[in-house]
């Protein structure tokens, strides 16, 4: 079921506040977060985020085409190495 | 028989069956479109006048995205999931199914034939 619109989509504020300042900057630089239910909103786009996924912080280059799209789907929380195959693997 | 929109030729139905058999029209639309163009939905395809074809064309053409520009449409959606990089569309990529089915037994729509790997719980079962 989707969020109920009364709410608005979900941004992480503490993340928000951290582009703003950086655009305020004028710099764009990898910003680490844990942040992966937030929602992307048209100002992140050009923004890089280092999204974690768990383990590592996966970089994620905002494009204009990810908005309304979360941090999260960007960064894969699972590592899928293929099934047996020739000669097997170890 | 009527063409409505080119090629697709619905039989000797009634008319609200016979129009989902464009790609984009399912019973609701259907119906929707007998009520909007007037044509009685119980009437068999076949007995629909020219004029009554016209009207359904163009009450398709102007407020519905039906055939090929509905097939572009989903085809263009899935593309950006891809291009993006999405998880979405990574399961598109894969094959695999994309809003969070499992994944250990079924899916095989997604997957296809079943392709059995020796060894593994089961196999036995089904010689």
């Amino acid at each position: 079921m989707g969020r109920s619109l009364k709410k608005g989509p979900f941004v992480d504020p503490k993340l928000y506040g951290k582009v703003e300042r950086l655009d305020a900057d004028g710099v764009k630089e990898p910003i680490k977060t844990w942040a992966r239910a937030c929602t992307i909103v048209p100002e992140f786009v050009g923004h890089t985020f280092m999204v974690h996924n768990g383990r590592h912080h996966m970089k994620v280059l905002v494009t204009e085409d990810m908005v309304g799209h979360k941090l999260g789907e960007f960064a894969p929380t699972r590592t899928f190495r293929g099934h047996g195959g020739k000669g097997g693997k170890k | 028989m009527p063409r409505i929109l080119g090629v697709d030729i619905p039989n000797d139905r009634p008319t609200v069956v016979a129009l989902t058999y464009l790609y984009g029209v399912g019973p609701k639309t259907a119906r929707d479109l007998c009520h909007a163009t007037g044509v009685n939905p119980q009437q068999r395809a076949r007995d629909l006048n020219e004029d009554e074809v016209a009207r359904i064309a163009a009450e398709l053409d102007n407020n519905y995205t039906v055939e090929g520009q509905l097939r572009r449409e989903v085809e263009q959606n899935i593309t950006r999931l891809r291009d993006i990089g999405s998880y979405r569309g990574i399961r598109h990529r894969r094959g695999l199914p994309v809003r969070g089915q499992r994944t250990r037994t079924n899916a095989r729509t997604r997957k296809g034939p079943k392709k059995t790997v020796a060894g593994k719980k089961g196999v036995k079962d089904l010689r």
